[in-house]
């Protein structure tokens, strides 16, 4: 007859043994598999920028940013890459102007203001996420069409902002919506038991503790809008430019579009001017992120 | 002790609002000598209908509340009279918060709630088309279940009511001051007034949250189970101070401590949960009643063996 409680073993029971009895194996593979994982992510990273350094070894100096790029092999010592640091810094500034106030703007609406219930606002929300996942050569051709065609803005480097930052837009959107989601339930109740109004509690409440998250969120944004070069490919940042931009409606080139052009060149000096702009542009990259790292640990939640 | 008697007499005499009186303090001094700091004592004396009971500040008349279409509490009648604590208690579920909740639209927060039957606050119907929520809530204030103050330093977190509200004040230092008084929470934080409220104690923060609440003057206080995050000394001193600012304010407390229902409450309210015909649950009110009498000889069996089971 089996008793009614499950008695405990007594002391001199084998199962009572606390020695480690034997390896075991599939905890171990599972740790081994996902250290390879790992390993494969930041090997490739580790490649690349070893890779670029030494091929642009000789070229890491003050040229590559004093200079103006060149079509010629017999100045290429000389050449740099200047008009390509400032056209990035022009339209990823332009960038930062445009998709920042929308799409805080539109996150602050979707997490506070919609009513979920409503069929809108879910088409709303179902969108943003879709977007986000639109082919950046897609943002390209619609920039063409409709940006430097139909309203006759043309190759400029607000055209390229404006399609940059409806290409992040989402992206900023949902790293603001987590960001404000993540302010406590109970800090907004306690704002509208006072007596507060629905702006008063945004903006005096939620907004200030979320702004680390919605800072981190954005720089991690822009550092994806200053990679892309396939739609700038569609919007004229290919021509070959030799003067800094001086205004919205300059014509302009950007770092990876610069790169592009000159790593497709036969010729060893421009590939090595290419390699040093990779550097340059992996560095620029790797500081937004750290500064997206600093403000996400500098101001971590106080509760 | 004289302090927050101070304090509390500045805040009611400094009342601006013309539409709402405040009572002179001291004004029912005498009717409430004899409760010596217990409702218990109290008796049958003045019970929760009688003809010597104070006025009604809020009154529900069949006050039912859905939540997308379920209906969480039912047909729920009960006043909540002026300068009284009234406690609602009951077990989990019953739709006490709710009530509570419906008080000062703070269920308007809540998508897909809805509030059938008449809420009153001195006879406007709360829920009416023309009723901004936002001036609701300014003069029927609440108090949550954990401590929430604002990130923000001690003096911001009070002065936060009265500034969003446009509150005159002749001095927002005092203005704090007389909050922090009335909220018996002055002593400890005279000092550090710019350090941030998060870093009180739990029974400190709830304080704190209390002086934010009665620095934009509401005539109600609204408390949903304030102590049950606390410890027995931090309970002991909100209790305390319930009784203080209940001479100046009209408190409704939703707590599932019975003997804390006993030792603030002048009336208490016995929710349960009820499966009806259908087998659905709804939350509704059993018995309202004078403190005494409910905890001693309640009218309604079910209240009875609520206490009975949870003291026996």
């Amino acid at each position: 007859m089996t008793p009614a409680v499950l008695a405990a073993p007594a002391p001199s029971d084998p199962e009572v043994a606390l020695t480690r009895r034997r390896v075991r194996v599939g905890e171990t593979l599972f740790r081994l598999v996902l250290l390879a994982c790992l390993v494969v992510a930041f090997a490739f990273l580790a490649w690349l920028i070893a890779f670029a350094v030494y091929r642009g070894w000789d070229r890491l100096d003050a040229r590559l940013w004093q200079n103006m790029p060149t079509g010629r092999v017999s100045r290429i010592e000389g050449a740099g890459v200047q008009s390509a640091i400032t056209g990035t810094l022009w339209v990823i500034g332009t960038t930062a102007l445009i998709c920042l106030p929308i799409g805080i703007l539109a996150a602050i609406y979707l997490e506070e203001y919609a009513d979920n219930e409503r069929w809108y606002n879910r088409l709303l929300e179902l969108n943003i996420q879709n977007l986000a996942g639109v082919p950046s050569i897609i943002f390209g051709i619609l920039g063409l069409g409709v940006i430097a065609r139909a309203l006759g803005l043309g190759f400029t480097v607000l055209t390229a902002a404006l399609i940059l930052a409806l290409l992040v837009l989402p992206i900023v959107i949902i790293a603001t919506r987590e960001a404000i989601r993540a302010v406590p339930q109970s800090i907004r109740q306690a704002s509208y038991a006072l007596g507060a109004t629905r702006w008063q509690t945004v903006s005096r409440q939620v907004l200030p503790i979320a702004v680390p998250g919605i800072a981190t969120g954005s720089i991690l944004a822009l550092s994806r809008a200053i990679g892309e070069a396939a739609p700038l490919i569609m919007l004229g940042a290919v021509t070959y430019i030799t003067f800094n931009p001086d205004g919205l409606d300059s014509a302009y080139t950007v770092l990876p579009v610069q790169i592009y052009s000159l790593v497709i060149e036969a010729q060893a000096g421009f590939q090595r001017l290419g390699a040093a702009a990779i550097v340059l542009l992996l560095g620029l990259l790797l500081l937004m992120n750290s500064l997206a790292i600093v403000v996400r640990n500098r101001f971590q939640k106080r509760w | 002790m004289g302090d927050l008697q101070e304090g509390l007499d500045m805040i009611s005499i400094a009342s601006d609002r013309p539409t709402v009186r405040i009572a002179a303090p001291g004004a029912d001094r005498t009717d409430r000598a004899d409760r010596a700091g217990h409702a218990a004592a109290a008796g049958p004396a003045g019970s929760a209908d009688g003809p010597g009971a104070p006025p009604a500040v809020v009154e529900l008349a069949g006050v039912s509340v859905f939540y997308s279409g379920y209906e969480a509490v039912r047909e729920t009648s009960m006043p909540i009279r002026q300068h009284r604590v009234t406690a609602l208690i009951g077990p989990s579920g019953c739709g006490k918060s709710t009530i509570l909740r419906t008080m000062n639209r703070m269920n308007d927060l809540i998508p897909g709630a809805r509030v059938t039957g008449r809420v009153s606050y001195r006879g406007q119907d709360l829920y009416a088309p023309e009723v901004d929520p936002i001036e609701v809530r300014r003069r029927i204030g609440m108090v949550f279940q954990k401590p929430n103050p604002f990130p923000k330093s001690i003096y911001d977190n009070v002065a936060y009511g009265p500034r969003v509200t446009g509150m005159k004040v002749g001095s927002m230092d005092d203005h704090v001051e007389q909050a922090l008084r009335g909220a018996a929470l002055w002593d400890e934080v005279k000092g550090k007034l710019r350090s941030n409220g998060l870093a009180l104690s739990g029974g400190q923060q709830q304080r704190l949250c209390i002086a934010r609440t009665i620095a934009v003057r509401p005539e109600v206080i609204l408390m949903d189970e304030p102590c049950s995050a606390l410890d027995p000394i931090a309970t002991g001193r909100i209790e305390e101070l319930m009784h203080e600012l209940a001479q100046h304010y009209t408190i409704v407390i939703v707590t599932h401590n019975m003997q804390q229902a006993a030792r603030v409450s002048h009336y208490t309210a016995f929710f349960t949960a009820e499966v009806d015909a259908d087998g659905v649950r709804h939350g509704k009110l059993v018995e309202l009643n004078d403190t005494g009498k409910l905890f001693t000889d309640p009218d309604d069996k079910r209240t009875e063996d609520y206490i009975t089971g949870r003291f026996g």
